[in-house]
């Protein structure tokens, strides 16, 4: 075996022959004579990090997880955790995939480039708009983006930037850090039962509006059931109608261009990645006409040598190793291999799974919020909308005790407020939502 | 060592290609319309709520599986072959830490309670920990997702603390001219303006010109040493000093960490505030462009303005568990979030891993290596290399030649060839990085293609590559007449 040979990094396959050899060619003695660090800025201690086999490394990581209890996620909120396909992990994790680096050489990277094109081209489906990147980091930081977006092509003099008083807290506090170089200033507007609160948008409207944002669904898993009203008075000021939502629910719900959004971001990670901790894929697409504003990498189609379609990174000159303080973003690394992830989700779902998929998200969310609602102690929905993979619960005692009481019947959902719970069927099993009703009926009873 | 011109580089398997592209289009396989009707009976929404349809390709699994097992063979990955991308570190990505990322259990919704994430919640302590003995910092958030996003930390983290101290004046980011391009944008995002530094005649950050830039107005100077033409800063303590004797901040850009590992640390350079690129140093994979993460740590005085939430051990009195409780804190002047939940989990979980496998020992030799690896193919290549000494990598100048042109041809050879035309301070700028996973027969034949192309003629550069699945794509057609999805090749 090859790690016999040396200690050191078990990934670095020289001998000592060889070693040698190179140290020679080069004319030092050793590899120490190679550094060229004054000596007092030398760092002469230890780490204090022990080296381990693989074997060991596994167990270990295995032994700090398994402190994590097993629960059923009843949790959604902005993070979902989907059912992913096979097909997703085994071909997504192929080393062409997953260890190649940006297409900076398009010849060798037809394969991913087209990849990244066809994720695109989904969301160019999904959302109406012309133009999609091939990813930012998640939904908080699309968000931000679009509004340093709306900043720079702005028509009007104002600052200010409209957002629901629902937000998550996450995505909230992303963008208030992404607009901190700008005279940007966010305000919230009210909701009126978990959807936009079209009177008091109106009076919040005016001439200094920058940028009107909403979420379909929202937050609270409300389906807003005027987007185009909420579009119109964005656009009647000249402001930028910025709509966050997620491929999913684009299967199904309003398409954004008929609605007249400019921009839509969200999170494009609910197609490819499992339970990730948060972790995401930032979708952003836009309208045709901010093209040379958009933040981010896109690929374009072009022609070889030979005169065949051959893919490419285009448009780069909006890109920081190019533009540097003058770039549209400062993202260089992005969530690409998320990306391919999703498209292949999306694929293996094709356009009738799309839609049934999303379909399920409502009608399974009616159904356990109707069981819900039967059980002494709760009422559910307590928002009087259509739902979308999730809804909120009022419950008679504390929240927090419920959810606690919960947990300890294997069952982990949301603490909204004092009274309200929320729960989210994306991913769970129906036997899991059986045992969920019957632990609920227990904790509220 | 054989001519490399000799070698019948194929890069694709046993494939179909048709006339006018290498691999259909998924919408050119198939495209299904599917009709959402608000009338029908068994639809859950009202027209009003809903698309009126969804057009999608609509294909079987095995169908699908073709189509990406196609793709991916036209790609040139770390297994491929040797990747010298200069500044991208491109190393082998060990296989394990993919199992480890995968563990069920770790597959856990960011919105539990403490109580029952206590495995992740430790995972995240201890890698806190570990970055904050690499780099000599004395805090660290895993939050950022990115490299350049560990910037605009470090950005944010700066600004507040200057507000803090009353000194919200301090408008101006250093910057030398040889650095990531990512550092002016991200001083540009955080609202800064960027004061560009001359390099001296060495490559190195020139005094004199850093002596005119600082002043009271001065909120940072970011640095990446050792430099991006693998210099390392000699006068790095005197440039601290200079920096902290205005009061500004030293940021340490993290992407050249891969030479240093247990030789030099960026807290113990005086560097106040830092960035770690997992997906350089720690080998968490590239991904074709990313997930990567951007750790930031930090020296005590600046923690309380670090991203909120971070980990730590709590104060656990009540407790009788042999095990240590851990909980989530928000520091006390928190910059707020960068990012909706905790940041990249799979890649912090990888990131770990690689530390928990390498150790001490490992990383050390890690640096070595990769040090070694840059300066024997520096020795074994023709290219003029301007600049040294060098570490983990050089910049070698093409000369008369195109670098770019350079780099086409070099894939002819079967190698990927290094970044090109950056740092600019070089003309025609090969700028190489072997890392330490390549072998001396690997870096020999890296050499090899090298030297092939110092000798060849403008046009056998100009028609290069000849050997890949696609051959020398025309970039300006491409940004004159933007196609950037399927649906906009339909008319074609």
């Amino acid at each position: 075996m090859h790690g016999s040979q040396h200690t050191g990094s078990p990934y670095a396959p020289h001998t000592d022959e060889e070693g040698a050899a190179m140290l020679e060619a080069v004319g030092v003695d050793t590899a120490d004579d190679l550094f060229d660090i004054p000596p007092e800025v030398q760092f002469d201690d230890e780490f204090g990090i022990d080296s381990r086999t693989e074997r060991e490394t596994r167990r270990l990581v295995r032994s700090i997880l398994d402190r994590n209890d097993e629960l059923t996620e009843l949790l959604g909120r902005g993070h979902y955790g989907y059912y992913v396909p096979s097909l997703v992990d085994h071909l997504a994790d192929r080393s062409e995939f997953l260890t190649s680096y940006t297409q900076y050489q398009p010849e060798v990277s037809q394969g991913f480039l087209q990849v990244l094109f066809e994720y695109q081209s989904l969301l160019v489906e999904l959302t109406g708009l012309e133009i999609a990147n091939c990813s930012m980091y998640d939904a908080a930081t699309a968000l931000g983006e679009a509004a340093t977006l709306a900043d720079r092509v702005r028509s009007v003099s104002g600052h200010r930037v409209l957002v629901p008083d629902l937000l998550l807290e996450g995505r909230r506090s992303t963008l208030e850090n992404y607009v901190a170089g700008t005279d940007l200033e966010i305000e919230t507007y009210p909701t009126a039962d978990a959807n936009v609160d079209l009177d008091a948008l109106e009076d919040a409207v005016d001439d200094d509006v920058v940028m009107v944002y909403a979420e379909n669904p929202t937050v609270r898993g409300t389906i807003e059931e005027r987007l185009g009203a909420v579009g119109e008075l964005a656009t009647d000021v000249d402001a930028m109608f910025v709509l966050g939502t997620d491929p999913i629910a684009l299967s199904l719900l309003e398409r954004p261009a008929d609605v007249g959004a400019d921009v839509v971001v969200g999170d494009a990670s609910v197609l490819g990645l499992p339970t990730s901790y948060g972790m995401g894929l930032g979708l952003f697409a836009t309208r045709e006409d901010y093209l040379r504003q958009v933040p981010g990498r896109l690929v374009g189609v072009s022609e070889d040598a030979t005169g065949r379609r051959a893919y490419t990174l285009t448009l780069q000159t909006r890109e920081q190793h190019i533009r540097r303080e003058r770039a549209t973003s400062n993202i260089c690394t992005n969530q690409a291999w998320v990306a391919l992830r999703s498209a292949m989700h999306a694929a293996v779902l094709g356009p009738s799974g799309m839609v049934d998929l999303a379909k399920r998200g409502v009608t399974r969310a009616e159904a356990l919020a109707d069981r819900v609602d039967d059980l002494a102690g709760a009422s559910a929905p307590v928002h009087d909308r259509r739902h979308f993979r999730e809804f909120v619960v009022r419950v008679e005692g504390p929240a927090s005790v419920v959810v606690a009481d919960l947990e300890e019947r294997g069952f982990a959902v949301h603490a909204v407020d004092d009274h309200e719970i929320q729960v989210c069927v994306a991913g769970v099993p129906d036997d899991e939502l059986d045992g969920f009703v019957a632990a609920l009926e227990e904790v509220v009873r | 060592m054989s001519d490399p011109s000799e070698n019948q580089v194929r890069y694709d398997q046993a494939r179909f290609v048709e006339d006018g592209h290498y691999e259909p289009l998924l919408a050119e396989k198939d495209l299904t319309r599917v009709e959402i009707d608000g009338d029908d009976a068994e639809s859950p929404l009202p027209n009003d709520l809903t698309r009126e349809a969804l057009e999608f390709p609509d294909l079987s699994e095995p169908e699908l599986a073709r189509h990406y097992v196609r793709l991916s063979q036209m790609i040139y990955g770390i297994d491929t072959g040797p990747y010298p991308l200069g500044s991208c570190t491109m190393k082998y990505n060990p296989k394990f830490t993919e199992d480890v990322a995968a563990l069920p259990s770790g597959a856990v919704h960011p919105d539990r309670s403490e109580r029952s994430t206590q495995g992740t919640l430790e995972l995240m302590y201890r890698l806190q920990d570990y970055l904050g003995r690499i780099g000599g910092m004395d805090a660290v958030t895993l939050q950022p997702p990115a490299g350049a996003a560990g910037e605009f930390v470090g950005i944010r983290v700066a600004a507040a603390y200057h507000d803090h101290n009353g000194e919200s004046h301090r408008d101006e980011v250093i910057i030398p001219e040889s650095a990531h391009g990512t550092n002016f944008a991200t001083a540009a995002l955080g609202g800064y303006d960027v004061v560009s530094l001359p390099s001296d005649e060495g490559g190195r950050v020139d005094l004199e010109a850093l002596e005119a830039a600082l002043s009271e107005n001065t909120a940072a100077l970011m640095l990446t040493n050792p430099n991006t033409l693998g210099l390392f800063e000699r006068d790095i303590a005197e440039i601290a000093e200079m920096v902290h004797d205005v009061g500004g901040l030293l940021y340490y850009d993290g992407a050249n960490l891969n030479a240093l590992l247990g030789r030099a640390r960026p807290g113990d350079m005086g560097f106040d505030v830092m960035h770690y690129n997992v997906h350089k140093t720690f080998a968490t994979p590239h991904g074709g462009g990313g997930p990567g993460a951007g750790p930031v740590g930090v020296v005590d005085e600046l923690a309380p303005f670090l991203p909120s939430p971070r980990v730590r051990e709590a104060d656990d009195a009540e407790s009788d568990a042999d095990e240590t409780t851990y909980e989530l804190f928000d520091p006390e002047h928190t910059i707020g979030k960068v990012h909706g939940f905790q940041g990249n989990w799979l890649v912090l979980v990888k990131t770990f891993a690689y530390i928990a496998r390498l150790g001490d020992e490992g990383l050390t030799d890690a640096s070595a290596k990769a040090v070694l690896n840059a300066n024997y193919l520096a020795s074994q290549i023709d290219y003029e290399v301007p600049y040294g000494p060098f570490h983990h990598e050089f910049v070698a100048s093409a000369g008369e030649q195109d670098a770019a042109d350079v780099a086409k041809r070099m894939l002819d050879f079967g190698v990927h060839p290094p970044t090109t035309k950056w740092p600019e301070i070089v003309p025609e700028a090969l700028m190489t990085e072997p890392t330490e996973i390549e072998s001396k027969a690997t870096l020999d034949r890296l050499a090899a293609a090298f030297n092939a192309v110092t000798t060849e003629s403008d046009e056998t550069l100009e028609s290069a590559p000849e050997r890949t699945t696609a051959r020398r794509i025309d970039q300006t057609t491409a940004a004159r007449n933007p196609r950037l999805a399927w649906q906009a090749l339909e008319d074609e």
